[in-house]
């Protein structure tokens, strides 16, 4: 009976440039990166879509016209899609390809890819609406699923989901809060009866977004036919088989190389072999499946990192200075009414900026560093500081700008 | 092992190195015979001196009627100028040094001969000769570090050569410098072991009093410590220091060490206008340098090429954050640091800014760094090496 829930995160930031302290007050080009690197976010985005977004597509499509009964989810950051408009428009047009086949559900999340969930309410209500207005604008489709940025997700997470008219909300699948509950069910928020929960199930998630690749595990090399049987054998003891990850997976981070490809080109068909599975969209699921408990989650966990905590990006003290500073001026950014300065402060908000600045697992883990453009974090940590200096510039040039023309409006009106 | 100098009567980072890495193997049961070219205080020459200390470290030095013990300036003007008055008493002291390998090799029961820098190479090819043991050469910086790659001394040039050629293994300090010896000497890539260097750690508390007074005042400190000559960079560091005063009012810079630069950057400042911004305090050790250290709000190692470079590493232990060039070996061991190309001006002025303004920078660096330095000691490069001795 399990229906696999494929959920493929689609984001890329816009990430700072090289931006010293002797930029401020003459550049506010935050985010025009040149050259061959991966601080160019054109020549990233270029070089993810060749590598992943355009063959992955294809093969997708391929697979849903040959098993029509199919579903799969995405979910795009606003940011995405941005520069898939700008840089990159037939990666857009290959995505929306495969959502007018009609077997494509897209989720609800930040358009920024943003942490404001944490800092600020309303402005995360702002951004998801931005999302809500720009998948709608591109794609002729409505949110019903949210996800909020890096798989964030607390019990305030889903209320505020549902508040949104979110008829459904995702999160990782933390062991010590499912207790013996397993992530195959779908669930209650804790006092919600009008939105389901989904968990990932992170075991097999992460076996093909983690360990498809690293010869040192026991299962490697991965095939499509062991992991139909993994889905099977939770025949009778599950509905759902949750596996969220980012789309990127394939191709980027495990290259063509390892036989992601031919993996995913395979495993539909493995996994229906047995009759009793299907791959659903997280709607369909939610029509199916009823809730079984319900869960309590008092904290905000995420996807990332062995703790599935928000340490990623606020485990340090420059990440949280960073975080405050960017929030402490949203009254004045606002205030400026002036379209870039909003712009460029929300996008000072990516997640990954503040990602990029993580110390935690320097030295061992190669995570952080693997995804950052950066020598550093505190590379990162400088250039995003002096860019947000400048942002605060601008924000009170504007601001004294506007008040002496309202001083002379008042004037003149007396 | 054949050294050259051992504290307390060291100069220089050659002298620590060649502590740690003996105290080290000691610890680990391996016992080692250190051979100076100098007599030692109060002992025969010839004498073996067994330190209560070091049960494992014995010692031998030759008397030597030519030479009272060399510190550091004269080292430099023997390594970097060649013939000078110096120059052809530092060879027959380093030919006499070489005879005295070979004498030694038939007196002394071992297994590895290990000798450090050019100066006694000659030492450890004649105990391999006399011996047929294997021989290590140890390389803690080369005549393109010392030089610059300008004016390179042929004849030291070609001791290193040779007793790299000569030698069963070479150790290099760190990757940068692993590459000038496959580079510049032509030694075979696989050869050359990588071994760093540690650190040792002395807790202490206090801030240096001469500059207490302008740190009461809110005023930010920046420290440059090592010799004012080329290799170490000290003109970029005052070039950058100009433009961070162009628009930080309150910080302040202070070199210390000497050098054949010093008058030239003395001037340098003076024409800057920045005699107000940058001090000098000659030469430091021990306890002042430490208290130096604490003081600083930012340590800058801006050098053009440094083997190893242990400065940053006591800078770290002493609670102060530091910028190091990327053309340094100790950026391969530390990643809490700062770090920027020795020749960009621009970035380091960047650097020493953002790490003086934004404090939450400034602290992580710090806190990160000491627990960092805490784990590249010379135990591990005791381990290393001990591996290597294994293998030959």
């Amino acid at each position: 009976m399990p229906s696999v829930c494929f959920y493929f995160q689609v984001h890329q930031p816009f990430r700072v440039k090289k931006y010293t302290f002797f930029d401020i007050g003459r550049d506010s080009s935050y985010f025009a990166g040149e050259g061959e690197g991966d601080l160019n976010n054109e020549w990233v985005m270029r070089k993810v879509a060749d590598k992943s977004y355009i063959p992955t597509n294809k093969m997708l499509l391929d697979l849903l016209r040959e098993y029509p009964s199919m579903g799969i989810s995405f979910s795009f950051s606003g940011v995405v899609l941005e520069q898939m408009e700008k840089y990159s428009p037939e990666t857009l047009e290959s995505f929306r390809e495969l959502v007018n086949t009609g077997r494509v559900e897209l989720l609800g999340e930040t358009y920024y890819h943003s942490l404001a969930f944490l800092y600020s309410r309303e402005e995360f209500k702002r951004q998801v609406d931005m999302q809500r207005k720009k998948v709608e604008e591109l794609f002729s489709v409505t949110p019903q699923v949210f996800r909020c940025t890096e798989l964030f997700y607390s019990n305030e997470v889903a209320r505020a989901a549902r508040d949104m008219g979110f008829k459904g909300v995702l999160g990782e699948g933390v062991d010590h809060l499912l207790g013996w509950r397993s992530p195959n069910f779908i669930y209650r928020p804790q006092g919600l009866n009008d939105i389901k929960l989904f968990k990932k199930n992170y075991r097999l998630s992460d076996d093909i977004a983690f360990r498809f690749s690293s010869s040192g595990w026991k299962e490697h090399p991965l095939t499509a036919d062991k992991f139909a049987r993994w889905v099977s054998q939770l025949n009778g003891n599950g509905e759902v088989v949750n596996l969220f990850m980012d789309y990127e997976t394939f191709g980027e981070h495990q290259w063509e190389e390892t036989g992601i490809f031919n993996f995913l080109r395979s495993l539909p068909g493995e996994v229906l072999k047995d009759s009793d599975n299907d791959f659903i969209t997280l709607s369909e699921a939610i029509e199916r499946y009823k809730a079984h408990d319900e869960i309590d989650v008092p904290y905000v966990t995420s996807w990332a990192d062995t703790e599935r905590d928000t340490s990623a990006w606020t485990g340090n003290e420059m990440q949280r200075d960073a975080l405050s500073k960017v929030y402490e001026i949203e009254e004045d950014v606002l205030r400026t009414k002036d379209k870039d300065i909003i712009d460029d402060w929300r996008k000072l908000q990516i997640s990954d900026h503040f990602y990029y600045m993580g110390t935690k697992t320097m030295g061992d883990g190669v995570v952080h560093s693997y995804f950052s453009p950066y020598d550093s974090p505190y590379e990162a940590f400088i250039s995003f500081m002096n860019a947000l200096s400048d942002l605060k510039l601008r924000v009170e040039k504007k601001l004294n700008y506007k008040d002496e023309k309202n001083k002379v409006t008042f004037r003149q009106s007396i | 092992m054949f050294g050259w100098e051992f504290p307390p009567h060291n100069s220089g980072g050659l002298g620590t190195a060649c502590l740690g890495i003996t105290k080290s193997l000691s610890k680990k049961k391996t016992k080692v015979t250190f051979v100076l070219p100098k007599k030692i205080e109060g002992a025969e020459s010839f004498l073996r001196i067994v330190s209560p200390e070091t049960p494992y470290i014995s010692f031998y030095s030759v008397d030597s009627p030519l030479s009272p013990y060399l510190d550091g300036k004269k080292y430099e003007s023997y390594s970097t100028k060649g013939d000078s008055v110096y120059g052809r008493s530092l060879y027959e002291e380093v030919s006499r040094y070489s005879d005295f390998g070979w004498y030694i090799a038939g007196k002394e029961d071992f297994d590895v001969i290990h000798a450090h820098e050019w100066l006694s190479f000659g030492a450890g090819i004649k105990a391999k000769e006399r011996s047929g043991k294997p021989f290590i050469a140890h390389i803690h910086a080369t005549e393109f570090d010392r030089t610059g790659g300008e004016g390179i001394n042929p004849r030291v040039y070609a001791i290193e050569k040779r007793g790299m050629e000569m030698a069963d293994r070479v150790v290099a300090v760190s990757n940068l410098t692993k590459s000038i010896v496959v580079k510049h000497y032509g030694i075979p890539e696989e050869k050359v072991e990588v071994v760093h260097n540690g650190v040792e750690f002395e807790e202490e508390e206090g801030e240096f009093r001469e500059v207490s007074k302008m740190k009461e005042h809110g005023k930010k400190m920046v420290l440059f410590v090592g010799r004012i000559t080329l290799q170490k960079g000290p003109d970029y560091f005052i070039r950058a220091a100009k433009r961070v005063c162009e628009v930080c009012r309150d910080t302040f810079f202070v070199i210390s060490g000497s050098g054949d630069m010093q008058c030239q950057m003395m001037e340098q400042v003076a024409r800057e206008g920045l005699s107000d911004r940058v001090f000098f305090t000659g030469f430091m050790r021990g306890e002042k340098l430490r208290s130096l250290y604490r003081s600083a709000d930012l340590f800058v190692m801006p050098s053009v090429s440094e083997p190893f470079g242990i400065t940053p590493l006591e800078s770290l232990i002493n609670g102060t954050p530091v910028l190091i060039s990327k053309q340094s070996g100790s950026s391969e061991v530390l990643m809490h640091a700062l770090k920027v190309d020795f020749w960009d001006i621009d970035d380091m002025a960047n650097k020493m800014i953002c790490a003086l303004n934004y404090d939450s920078l400034n602290r992580c660096l710090k806190e990160n760094g000491r627990r960092e330095v805490f784990s590249i000691n010379w135990d591990k490069t005791a381990d290393k090496l001990i591996k290597i001795y294994n293998n030959l």
